[in-house]
């Protein structure tokens, strides 16, 4: 089939791919712009089968958001409420307890957990939080806060990155998740989100967690009013970051999702512009193990068949998504582990069940 | 991988894969695979980059139905009181809407009901034909159903019901064109030669149809081949299919809820596939009303190159508890959001220019 990768005026690129070769800043837009889906997936698809085989991924896990209170405010957000609002809420260490012991008979190996910028709760409450899950779940894996949110508990513990980082660690924390990156470009952080951590601070307190042996995860929220070289910058950022740490153990790209934020009369993402995000990820991070197609963010059907356009993870059970519901996803909140396993077979995959460090915990 | 060289080649020089190929592509080729083979036979076909659509509203008469199929959540049978017929004035309502929308046909079909004789839907055909819009209306298991209503035959009833203003008929009821299918998901609807009898008498009186086909139930592979080879074969004598239209079996409310719904994978598979056998139909729908937008967009790499109807109004997949909404701009925004150029068509796919 190569000729037709040829014949779509991607020869050059497919020969890279076909050696390992990394992929140019200028390759990354040419492949945005080419009109076509199916060489593009052609493309992500050998790089998957390289890194991944046939196995694609999912996790049983759970979603818990301590609070959207949050002082950031960005545009692109329907989860943030300002302290007063009517929507505020937060949940008490005991509350976080709750949630953990009200699915204690699942067989739950992460817990998936992040929430706003609080202008008041206290740095006790951030290493409270993981003691009280490890108390409950001692085996569970706690992927919490990211980089935003530890910066900011940095700056009100005045402990530096690494600092708060070891102490989350003892207090339980196993990993870091990839939101806040949104694009890192200082211009769309400027418009859309101007009080966030910077770009650079960001990967800065991803590469410190990754010393201190704490994987991470990276994330990019495109579909609002970002560019095409805005988006491979981001992605050329990550790249040299992975080359110097190796810390990032999933990319996942996050559709914008327009409703109740500021950015409303923005339109949705389309299954053109998700499939081929998870594709141009695929091929241009290279050092990059794996890309997830997040199903919560564009839907079961396109996520399925983002297994074939370079994803080779699905994320996994989720229950009680919030972040994204509350911008319009009109996604399902679960899925079981019958489900996930349906959707990967019938997508020709073989499903394995991993902890968040992608270790083994069934095939199927 | 000798067997997707060969049947490549075929598909290259528009000659046609043995069945065993055919199957096995199915069976063991990837997405890539069938994406790319049907993009070339949908690229020979429409060398431009146009995706067409029609804008249209499903109008069904009657929910009141004899049938009972097990895949239908649509239906009310005989006894059951909240069944219902549709007057002329709410007719004539739903027609001004959709012409005031810029609506060309209206898609008319509805129920086996047991009562109604053919004139009552020759009177409905000449009431609607005042407004002047395309009647799109009635699929084979409906004229199989007047047919035993009222005595004539299959011609007899095809011509009194083009004489009353019936412009084309929609491919429905087709389901699997297989006898075991049918006997066991829907035992009182017309047989699979039935379906294709009445379409090919429609096609002699220069009626133009789709035909469609609803998978993913208890049918074979081997079954969803024969179902399009026997599509090809009528096509290849009389030329009047416009379109195919494949769609997946919804199982909410319905007597086979047990079934899981057919995945998006194997829905462009089974689209693509289509439009490499179906080489002599011209037009493949995609199914936004059971896909959604974005993988509707998605299936113009796999085969399609029409995005079937704006659906002002649309019932019965919306039964079956799927309810995607898309209007004339969406549709026309996910066209161009795939490269490809939106146009309004009609039935018989001429194009429309508005001034």
């Amino acid at each position: 089939m190569d000729y037709l990768i040829k014949n779509a005026g991607l020869g050059d690129i497919l020969e890279k791919v076909q050696d390992g070769e990394r992929l140019s800043f200028a390759d990354g837009i040419r492949l945005f712009e080419s009109p076509d889906l199916l060489a593009i997936g052609y493309l992500a698809n050998i790089v998957r089968e390289r890194k991944n085989g046939n196995n694609t991924y999912f996790i049983y896990n759970q979603h818990i958001n301590y609070s959207n209170i949050c002082t950031n405010l960005c545009k692109f957000c329907a989860f943030g409420k300002d302290r007063d609002s009517d929507l505020a809420y937060e949940m008490s260490v005991e509350d976080v307890r709750g949630k953990v012991r009200e699915r204690l008979s699942e067989p739950i190996t992460e817990i998936h957990m992040v929430g706003g910028i609080h202008p008041d709760l206290p740095y006790s409450y951030y290493t409270d939080v993981l003691k009280v899950i490890k108390e409950e779940r001692p085996a569970v894996h706690i992927q919490a806060f990211t980089c935003v949110e530890i910066a900011h508990l940095a700056e009100i513990s005045g402990l530096g990155y690494a600092g708060v980082l070891e102490d989350l660690k003892n207090a339980g924390l196993g990993s870091i998740p990839g939101g806040g990156a949104e694009v890192f470009s200082s211009r769309i952080r400027g418009l859309t989100c101007e009080k966030k951590l910077s770009g650079s601070g960001w990967l800065e307190v991803a590469k410190t967690a990754h010393k201190l042996d704490l994987h991470t995860n990276a994330t990019m929220l495109y579909g609002h009013i970002e560019s095409l070289e805005e988006r491979v910058e981001h992605l050329d950022m990550l790249r040299r970051a992975q080359d110097e740490t190796g810390g990032f153990l999933a990319f996942i790209p996050l559709a914008f999702h327009p409703k109740n934020t500021e950015l409303s009369s923005l339109s949705r993402t389309s299954g053109v512009d998700d499939l081929k995000m998870i594709a141009v990820a695929r091929c241009f991070l290279d050092n990059f193990p794996h890309i997830k197609a997040y199903w919560v963010m564009i839907g079961q059907k396109v996520s399925q068949i983002g297994l074939s356009f370079g994803a080779d993870d699905v994320d996994g059970t989720v229950k009680e998504e919030i972040i994204t519901h509350m911008a319009g996803a009109e996604t399902e909140q679960a899925m079981s582990r019958e489900q996930l396993l349906r959707l990967i077979r019938e997508a020709g995959r073989t499903p394995i069940e991993r902890d968040t460090l992608y270790n083994v915990i069934n095939s199927y | 991988m000798n067997y997707f060289d060969s049947i490549r080649e075929k598909v290259l020089n528009s000659e046609r894969p043995t069945e065993q190929e055919l199957l096995a592509l199915f069976r063991d080729g990837n997405l890539y695979d069938l994406g790319f083979l049907a993009d070339i036979v949908r690229r020979k076909k429409h060398p431009e980059p146009v995706v067409t659509y029609v804008i249209d509203r499903n109008i069904n008469y009657t929910d009141i139905c004899i049938s009972a199929c097990k895949f239908c959540a649509f239906y009310k049978g005989p006894e059951d009181a909240e069944g219902s017929v549709i007057s002329f004035e709410e007719l004539k309502k739903k027609i001004d809407e959709t012409q005031e929308l810029g609506g060309t046909q209206i898609l008319l079909q509805g129920g086996l009901h047991p009562d109604k004789q053919l004139e009552f839907y020759e009177d409905m055909l000449r009431f609607i034909k005042k407004t002047g819009i395309h009647i799109h209306g009635f699929s084979p298991p409906e004229i199989c159903h007047f047919v035993k209503v009222s005595g004539f035959s299959v011609a007899e009833v095809l011509e009194r019901l083009r004489q009353a203003g019936l412009d084309s008929m929609p491919g429905g009821g087709a389901e699997i064109l297989s006898d075991r299918v049918r006997r066991m998901a829907a035992p009182n609807k017309c047989s699979a030669d039935e379906w294709i009898d009445v379409m090919r008498q429609a096609h002699l009186q220069g009626m133009k149809t789709t035909a469609t086909m609803m998978f993913g139930h208890i049918e074979t592979l081997e079954e969803r081949l024969e179902h399009l080879l026997r599509i090809r074969d009528l096509q290849e004598k009389t030329g009047g299919f416009t379109a195919f239209i494949p769609w997946p079996f919804q199982p909410a409310n319905t007597a086979f809820s047990d079934i899981p719904k057919t995945t998006a994978h194997v829905y462009l598979k089974m689209l693509a596939w289509s439009r490499i056998v179906l080489d002599n139909v011209a037009n493949i729908q995609a199914s936004w009303v059971t896909q959604g937008p974005k993988v509707a967009q998605i299936s113009l790499f796999f085969g399609a190159n029409d995005f079937g109807s704006t659906m002002i109004e649309e019932n019965v997949v919306a039964a079956a508890g799927v309810t995607f909404r898309l209007s004339e701009s969406e549709i026309r925004s996910l066209v161009k959001g795939a490269g490809f150029m939106p146009q309004q068509r009609t039935m018989d796919y001429s194009f429309v220019t508005t001034g």
